[in-house]
């Protein structure tokens, strides 16, 4: 098995945020009633025409920028003919030869160290409608809400070498376009996906081997699992001497196979021309600059940043910067603390312990960032501990209260209170005498029994720091 | 060029069209017709010549991202033959 | 004289002065409709009788321009019962220049003929002589033009679709500069080709019918955003000075003889006006026609893929899953000239024969701009016969598509070039049936053709001497 190597490139395409589609005025908002969100251009009526949307062009640019490509002076739009019931106009305008951005690389961060993927090209097209299965008759219904949101597809050079890197890969080109505002990148909702292309050669060849295509893959986990699964199926088929079939495979998650989609009536002959409805799209450079000062602070800067303001592990910075929205978080939590190594170990652990758990996406985190801030705050000031602390986190999971709120409510406020501290230490003293015996015949842990005992009384409210100290002022 | 059957027969599933056994010698016949007549274009002195990519001459027509509701929704189903749930029904779609 | 037989122009100016209402005029129409359109069949939907606002202006539209809540068939089976939720532009536009939709015409099944024979519900008769064609594809606005059934209609021009219909018929047609009118709502046969355009009994009526129709439009991206120009203010025969080119190509072979002599004739008639006439080169014209039928036809394999019997449209009884579904709705739905089309687009845009139709033919589009640019350096305008015949027999060609073809020599490169141009009666062949002239003028430059439109309709006296005379 160790003597092949896999190669892997992704055609990512993600929809964009813009308000409208990309040829009509319909909003791109996902959901509402069935071909509600639709008019004569997105249903392909006859004689309706499309006019493209100019945000499309300026966020398929701002992605190409973050991406580091070459933004193309001159661009057009052609049209890909083909009949499919998703596709009203059965031709997706898209860009054939002169996409917007060509040529460009982002860095990820693999085990073994930074590595360059290659960006091929950007380009805009129209996403297609949605087709719901008809529980009852036993065909298919269409939903053209969906139909001409604008979608930019990333094309990656065949760079990655397993199914880790090209995760780590999709997590970077999901943050970047999170980071720059572009796209929402929800993939349960469909609004980033993968189309993913896999083949093997022996380690040390130069040339590529016969690749697979698997189609609209929009789960972290099951790429990764079909790579892997696609490698072995390839790598068997090798070893038995036979050739890999060029084609396009779907991914049963359920099964855990990769199956050959069938309908192959005709070899797919897309014939391309250039989209006589539209105008050609010249930039000059004084408009992609004004995109570029649109671009906010990328990761890597913010990186370095955490890294010399704040004394941040990189390790840390690392994780942190991995999402707009974590950091977004993180610093939106330290104005409020000003404790930046308490809100990055709290996002780091207890809040990404939390999330793991319930298996949510960090956008999902129901508090805002000031919540935290404050729960920080808490814990500085002395109000709480950190242990009650950890119990005010989890009931802010629970639901929408401050940490505030929470602590009122339930009566988790410390004491602090030297006489009210006073008085449990001698408590628990006249209730355990026997730890008196031990703790000055030299057991230390006894100590730390009678402090556990004074916290159970007070129900984790009692100051740590004063009852350690008294219990000792007590039993010299 | 010679046009065979089987080429037709391919153009035409491209277009989605089925021919019957006489429109299949009938448009063979035609097709090859027109495209020895279109064949002139390969004489046309059109060497170093940029092609005409659209009808038009400007550039940059672009849409504000503006949302408009189109003012007749009901109207867009009205055509259809089959409609269920607000959806257009087709036979079922095999993956 | 009854009030069909006026021009829209006079009719404003009774309607002006108070004499007739827009009753009058439609009560009028009607009645000619019920004499004139069993013989004539240029109707697909006839208009209705109805209480009018007292000003409005009747017109006739061609049924592939959308018309909401108003049957649009293209002449297709394909569409036989779509009933649009929107109106096209043009529409819009009439309607708020108080010109209101009044029936739907025939034509060429989705504009592709030279005849309307290929109209999937009736063939229309040349008003001229009843056994002849009227041209096409916009023959059914041509036909009710000259039969006095409509004061005016809206027709639609790819390759000739106004003008040649309009020379057959003995009326004014003008196919704007590409980009002038707004295509939205004009169901497409080829995108960069289309032009929406007036087809009237004068040209004083086409100016108005110009200004109303013409200008910029949001939804439509190949619209031009220009100062709004009256037309109206072109009418003026004044045409001293003007320089006319008439390129020799287009008076060569192909073309009828009495067809030459008649342009020649105009010619004549123009310097004797005070223009300068002489013979220029259009060496590109040659390739124009095969470059018209590759460009138009690869569009239109793509345009027409929508209908696909889901949406709208047709849909065939006879499917068991989705792939049937699709081929045998379009199979039975489109006719025999349209599929001829599509096969014929969706073989020059595939794979292996792009480069050597497809791409060429974009090649020699700029080169046919390049030509006529250099000839407006010298010209005003350029004068060339509409049509290389006059009107032929019905069922003479619709059997053999490539005659059928040739019969838009004169007019495809127009389109190419996205020019403006116009057809005008200037006389009739020894079967009594009208002869067209070209008048073609530089890009947004429909005044200059107008002008010279109208002088020579001074001149000519066409409508005054000559009148269909609905012969068997």
């Amino acid at each position: 098995m160790s003597d092949y190597e896999v190669v892997i490139g992704l055609e990512v395409h993600a929809e964009l945020s813009t308000k409208t589609k990309i040829f009509c005025s319909c909003p791109t908002e996902f959901g509402g009633e069935p071909n509600t969100h639709c008019c004569p251009v997105c249903m392909a009526l006859p004689g309706a025409l499309p006019v493209l949307n100019e945000k499309v062009v300026e966020y398929a640019i701002k992605a190409g920028l973050a991406m580091n490509c070459k933004i193309a002076r001159k661009s057009k739009n052609d049209r890909k003919n083909y009949f499919y019931p998703d596709l009203p106009k059965s031709y997706q305008i898209s860009q054939f030869d002169m996409p917007l951005c060509n040529k460009g690389e982002v860095k990820i961060e693999t085990e073994n160290g930074t590595k360059t993927v290659g960006i091929t090209r950007i380009h805009i097209e129209e996403d297609a409608g949605k087709l719901n299965h008809d529980e009852f008759g036993g065909g298919s219904l269409v939903d053209l809400n969906r139909a001409g949101v604008p979608l930019i597809e990333i094309v990656s050079e065949p760079d990655m070498r397993s199914a880790e890197e090209a995760e780590i890969y999709l997590r970077k080109i999901k943050s970047i376009l999170e980071y720059i505002e572009v796209s929402d990148c929800k993939m349960q909702e469909g609004s980033l996906r993968a189309d993913v292309n896999v083949s093997i050669r022996k380690k040390g060849e130069t040339k590529y081997g016969t690749r697979t295509e698997m189609k609209n893959m929009n789960s972290f986990r099951s790429i990764v699992r079909a790579i892997e699964y696609e490698a072995k199926r390839q790598i068997n088929i090798l070893e038995r001497g036979e050739k890999v079939e060029q084609e396009t495979l779907r991914w049963d998650d359920v099964s855990g196979k990769t199956f050959s989609m069938r309908d192959k009536e005709d070899a797919q002959d897309y014939r391309y021309f250039p989209e006589p409805d539209l105008a050609l799209i010249e930039l000059s450079d004084e408009y992609i600059e004004t995109v570029r000062k649109t671009l906010p602070e990328m990761p890597e800067s913010r990186k370095a940043r955490y890294i010399k303001d704040f004394g941040l592990p990189e390790y840390d910075a690392n994780i942190l910067t991995s999402s707009k929205y974590l950091s977004d978080f993180f610093e939106e939590a330290e104005k409020i603390c000003k404790n930046a190594k308490a809100a990055s170990n709290w996002l780091m652990s207890d809040i990404m312990g939390i999330l793991n758990e319930k298996e949510m996406e960090e956008s999902e985190i129901p508090f805002k960032a000031e919540q935290l801030g404050e729960l920080i705050k808490l814990i500085d000031k002395g109000t709480i501990s950190t242990a009650i602390a950890k119990k005010v986190l989890i009931e802010m999971f629970e639901k929408p209260q401050s940490p505030n709120e929470i602590i009122q409510q339930k009566g988790w406020i410390q004491i602090s209170d030297e006489g009210a501290i006073k008085e449990v230490v001698k408590k628990v003293l006249e209730a355990n005498p026997q730890s008196i015996i031990d703790y000055k015949a030299g057991k230390d842990r006894a100590l730390g029994f009678l402090v556990g005992q004074a916290m159970k009384e007070t129900k984790g409210k009692a100051n740590p720091q004063m009852l350690n100290k008294m219990f000792l002022e007590e039993l010299v | 060029m010679k046009v065979s059957k089987e080429e037709i027969m391919h153009i035409a599933s491209l277009a989605d069209l089925t021919l019957k056994e006489n429109e299949i010698e009938k448009y063979i016949i035609n097709l090859q017709e027109i495209l020895n007549f279109a064949n002139i274009v390969n004489r046309a002195p059109i060497d170093d010549i940029d092609e005409s990519v659209t009808g038009i001459e400007e550039k940059n027509v672009f849409r504000k991202d503006e949302i408009k509701e189109f003012d007749n929704k009901q109207g867009l189903l009205q055509n259809a033959k089959e409609v269920q749930n607000g959806m257009f029904k087709i036979p079922k779609v095999i993956n | 004289m009854e009030l069909y037989e006026l021009t829209v122009h006079e009719l404003q100016e009774k309607l002006q002065r108070k004499e007739i209402t827009s009753l009058d005029i439609t009560e009028s129409y009607l009645k000619r409709i019920e004499e004139k359109e069993p013989e004539v069949e240029a109707f697909i939907t006839k208009p209705e009788k109805r209480e009018d606002d007292s000003t409005s202006i009747p017109i006739g539209i061609k049924d592939n321009i959308c018309t909401r809540d108003i049957k649009t068939t293209c002449a297709s089976r394909m569409l036989e019962t779509f009933i649009p939720p929107y109106n096209a532009t043009v529409i819009e536009k009439l309607s708020k220049e108080g010109i209101k939709v009044f029936g739907k015409l025939n034509m060429d099944e989705f504009a592709m003929g030279g005849s309307t024979e290929y109209s999937y519900f009736k063939k229309t008769k040349n008003p001229w002589n009843l056994s002849k064609v009227p041209g096409g594809s916009s023959g059914g606005s041509a036909a009710a033009v000259a039969a006095d059934m409509v004061p005016w209609a809206l027709g639609s021009d790819t390759g000739g679709s106004i003008r040649q219909p309009a020379s057959f018929c003995g009326v004014v047609g003008l196919k704007p500069t590409y980009g002038l009118v707004s295509r939205y709502g004009l169901v497409a046969f080829a995108s960069s080709l289309d032009q929406i355009g007036p087809i009237t009994k004068d040209v004083t009526d086409c100016a108005i019918l110009l200004n109303a129709i013409a200008g910029y439009d949001e939804m439509d991206s190949t619209s031009a955003k220009r100062e709004k120009i009256d037309y109206t203010k072109a009418i003026d025969k004044n045409i001293n000075g003007m320089k006319i080119g008439i390129p020799k190509e287009y008076l060569g072979d192909g073309i009828n003889e009495e067809v030459k002599q008649a342009i020649l004739n105009v010619a004549k008639k123009y310097e004797k006006m005070g223009a300068k006439v002489e013979e220029c080169e259009l060496s590109i014209a040659e390739y124009s026609l095969a470059t018209y039928y590759i460009i138009a036809c690869a569009e239109a394999s793509s345009n027409l893929g929508r209908f696909d019997g889901i949406r709208y449209g047709y849909r065939s009884e006879n499917f068991t899953n989705l792939k049937e579904l699709y081929k045998n709705s379009r199979s039975e739905g489109f006719g025999e000239e349209v599929k001829r089309r599509i096969i014929l687009g969706t073989y020059v845009l595939s794979s292996g024969y792009y480069d050597a139709y497809y791409k060429k033919a974009q090649k020699v589009r700029t080169l046919v701009k390049k030509q006529f640019e250099k000839l407006f350096e010298k010209y005003d305008i350029l004068l060339t016969p509409t049509a290389p015949t006059t009107a032929f027999g019905i069922g003479e060609k619709s059997n053999n598509p490539l005659e059928m073809y040739l019969a838009d020599l004169c007019t495809v490169s127009i389109n190419i070039a996205g020019l403006p141009a116009m057809s005008i009666p200037c006389g009739i062949d020894s079967n009594e049936l009208p002869i067209g002239a070209q008048l073609i003028g530089k890009g947004f430059n429909e005044e200059t053709i107008l002008k010279a439109g109208y002088a020579l309709e001074q001149e000519l006296k066409f409508r005054q001497n000559y009148k269909p005379q609905f012969k068997k």
